[in-house]
């Protein structure tokens, strides 16, 4: 009886246990199924998101139309779920054949570990490739002088988008410097308007906000300096920056409950065309979203757009922007050779050839990071809009790269983490600091 | 778990003839299927994730054996004993949410008025959906801006619900309990339902109400599915993971950030495999332990509440 009694009681505690080990076990495995290419077909992971997944899924559908021997296999993601979801695939060593990403500090991480391709020699060989794009944007795709992601698609700066429609309601003039912002605050909350739109949830929403003000108050070198792995979070310029992002929450410049507002459900997007918040901080990617879902916000001029403000007595130039220079593409290491090679021959001859450039300017309104692509603007709907990204992306005396992108993916988290909380008054700048300066180098 | 099997007539009733002592002992393999899954599904992944804290991982390079340096760093963060005190949190608050309105439900759907079946099907529902589905839902009617309260002008139904630590504390707790107290009721119905109604004509005799009945039958017959629900409700919370990663990602500022989540973020976002296995093994360890106690709750008075057994 007691022996009986024993053993089943322990067995009742392991099949207890069973479900978190089930939990752990799930989150390991399972990158099969859709993107499982067989070996003489390569596969590449796409995002979601109109009009830009139409765009990526019609480059490869023509591709595959007339390359019939070469075909490619996509299957589409949502941005986060993506980002979670390539990292569990190569650390499984089943990466899809193209590996989609921006570049930064994660590519490194790959590149580091031998999981993806050098592609200097192939650049090297096939010279024309390289010399049709955007010079600047294959930086962030190099690591140790080694180009690992090929630049791809559009260059995203961050923009100061603005309600104009709201700004004439109240009879103000777009922010030229941060004290004019600030200003601003009290006027539009006077007239029940939320004065900035935010996603706060998602967090790299709010980090674009510490970005620019970082880069206004203390010049790109500022971060520069954290990102070689000097301490510089508790400079006092770093220490403004922070300050100056949590006066503007107290004084509830962005909307109520921000911090339960997600960008992938372009909700933060929605406050802006439904003309319950004034101003929005967010990347060029936006604006194809808002065109689309916006009835007639875009079409009937409301939509008014600047780059961020200047800070009184800052030492960066107003000129200098944020944002993705380009997106990237890599080879998986691990994929067959059969694979790379029809790999390869997309990215020289499928990718971002005219017809996926000319839809990214018609539907999407991004700039391609092909040179000379100005000269298409012209007599277009979107002209000035893309305009004024092509001007800003290509006359910034600094274009810099997202933290989140440029750091390792665990100071990252960390960064992200501390931002949350740094919206949510639940830590002071000094913490803040404090905490970041500890995660250098992790 | 073969032994447990062969003795297990031992604990049968003696007017059990003694030929099927033999004849049993000889099923012993029909525990081998189930064995063989628990093994390679949970004791050897639980064995791998034991040796992951020993090391340091980033999930895609090489791993190194870093001894106990995981460990530390694992009980030196503030955020273990902030997890722990959510989890407790979660655990808690949801079974006070959950087991009464489980019992009072369950003794509805168990009786025989009007529409009973009708309604159970109802109640039914919401444990059909998926985790991942309810939350979103959810997400979208507590939008501040674009969900129920904005919509239909309710006022005390515009709040900052996932925004402020209690807030979404109570909807994470309001949403598991909509979730799971179907099933619970459903355990509970059960129960009820095996009460000799004897019982009740006796002590209607004796003239006791429905709610010195409910106090003084249902109640107390119903300890043993107590024990079994309430283990299966803490078991469940300590492991909640998927609706708090959709609802809220842990935040705000942590708040809702049990270990599951905390082992997952601390693995999968910020590619700290050790740490996450650190994690993971208190998390089993606190399973364990949860699960000991609750037996042993329950051990002491193992017979059947059954009139005559």
């Amino acid at each position: 009886m007691d022996q009986n009694r024993t053993s089943r009681r322990s067995f009742l505690a392991l099949a207890g246990a069973t479900p978190l080990v089930a939990t752990v076990l799930a989150s390991c495995g399972g990158s099969n199924g859709p993107g499982q290419a067989s070996s003489d077909e390569a596969s590449n992971w796409i995002l979601t998101g109109q009009p830009k997944e139409g765009i990526r899924q019609g480059a490869v559908d023509d591709w595959n139309e007339a390359h019939s021997d070469q075909k490619i296999v996509t299957s589409a993601f949502q941005n986060d779920a993506y980002k979670a979801k390539i990292k569990t695939a190569i650390g499984a060593g089943q990466a899809p054949t193209i590996i989609f990403g921006w570049g930064g500090g994660t590519l490194r991480n790959y590149a580091e570990s031998g999981l993806v391709d050098d592609l200097t020699p192939w650049l090297q060989e096939n010279p024309e490739v390289k010399e049709r794009l955007f010079d600047a944007a294959f930086a962030a795709g190099t690591v140790e002088d080694k180009v690992y992601g090929l630049p791809t698609e559009t260059v995203q700066p961050l923009v100061l988008f603005y309600n104009k429609k709201l700004f004439e309601q109240v009879g103000a003039q777009p922010p030229a410097t941060w004290d004019e912002l600030m200003a601003l605050v009290p006027v539009f909350n006077a007239a029940g308007i939320a004065p900035i739109s935010l996603g706060g949830q998602s967090r790299w929403t709010n980090m674009m906000w510490l970005e620019l003000l970082f880069d206004r108050i203390g010049g790109p070198e500022l971060f520069e300096s954290i990102y070689n792995g000097t301490p510089a979070w508790t400079d006092p310029a770093a220490i403004d920056a922070l300050t100056k992002v949590q006066d503007l929450v107290k004084a509830d410049g962005f909307i109520k409950g921000f911090a339960s507002i997600t960008a992938d459900s372009n909700a933060d997007q929605a406050l802006l065309y439904t003309d319950k918040a004034a101003m929005m901080l967010h990347g060029t990617w936006t604006y194809g979203g808002m065109k689309t879902d916006g009835g007639d916000f875009v079409s009937s001029g409301n939509l008014g757009y600047m780059n961020f403000p200047a800070v009184t007595g800052g030492k960066g130039d107003p000129m200098n922007t944020f944002g993705n220079p380009a997106q990237y593409v890599s080879i998986s290491s691990k994929a067959t050779q059969a694979q790379k090679d029809i790999a390869l021959a997309f990215f020289k001859d499928g990718l971002l050839q005219e017809k996926e450039a000319e839809a990214y300017i018609n539907e999407a309104g991004e700039v391609p990071i092909v040179k000379g692509i100005d000269a298409k603007f012209a007599g277009l709907e979107d002209e000035e809009w893309l305009k004024f990204t092509y001007d800003l992306a290509t006359n910034a005396p600094s274009f810099a790269q997202s933290w989140d992108q440029a750091l390792s993916p665990t100071e990252a988290e960390t960064l992200l983490d501390n931002i949350e909380k740094l919206f949510g008054l639940a830590i002071t700048p000094q913490q803040f600091a404090e905490n970041m300066n500890a995660a250098i180098g992790s | 778990m073969s032994t447990s099997v062969r003795t297990a007539p031992s604990s049968v009733p003696a007017k059990v003839p003694a030929a099927a002592h033999t004849s049993t002992g000889r099923l012993g393999w029909l525990v081998l299927p189930a064995l063989i899954i628990f093994v390679a599904f949970a004791v050897v992944p639980l064995i791998g994730v034991f040796v992951l804290s020993f090391t340091s991982w980033d999930g895609i390079g090489a791993i190194s054996f870093t001894g106990l340096t995981s460990w530390t760093a694992v009980l030196t963060d503030p955020g273990l004993p902030h997890a722990l005190w959510v989890t407790f949190l979660v655990i808690v608050l949801s079974w006070i949410a959950q087991t009464p309105l489980s019992i009072l439900l369950g003794v509805f759907i168990s009786g025989h008025q009007k529409y009973r079946a009708l309604l159970a099907v109802l109640f039914f529902l919401p444990l059909l959906l998926s985790a991942a589905a309810v939350s979103i839902a959810y997400k979208a009617l507590l939008d501040p801006n674009f969900g129920l309260g904005p919509g239909l002008n309710l006022g005390f139904l515009t709040q900052d619900w996932l925004g402020r630590p209690a807030l979404a504390m109570g909807v994470v707790i309001f949403i598991i309990a909509w979730q799971w107290i179907p099933f619970h009721s459903l355990i509970y119905q059960g129960a009820i339902r095996q009460i000799p109604v004897s019982m009740y004509e006796a002590s209607q005799l004796d003239g006791a109400g429905r709610v010195r009945q409910f106090f003084s039958i249902t109640l107390p017959q119903l300890k043993n599915t107590m024990i079994t629900s309430s283990t299966l409700m803490i078991v469940g919370s300590l492991t909640t993971f998927d609706l708090i990663f959709v609802l809220t990602q842990g935040g705000p500022n942590d708040a809702t950030r049990v270990l599951a989540l905390d082992m997952y973020l601390t693995g999968f976002r910020a590619n700290q495999m050790g740490l996450a296995s650190a994690i993971a093994v208190i998390l089993v360890v606190v399973g364990l332990i949860l699960a000991q106690l609750l037996q042993r709750i329950g051990g002491k008075d193992r017979n059947s509440q059954l009139e005559g057994a």
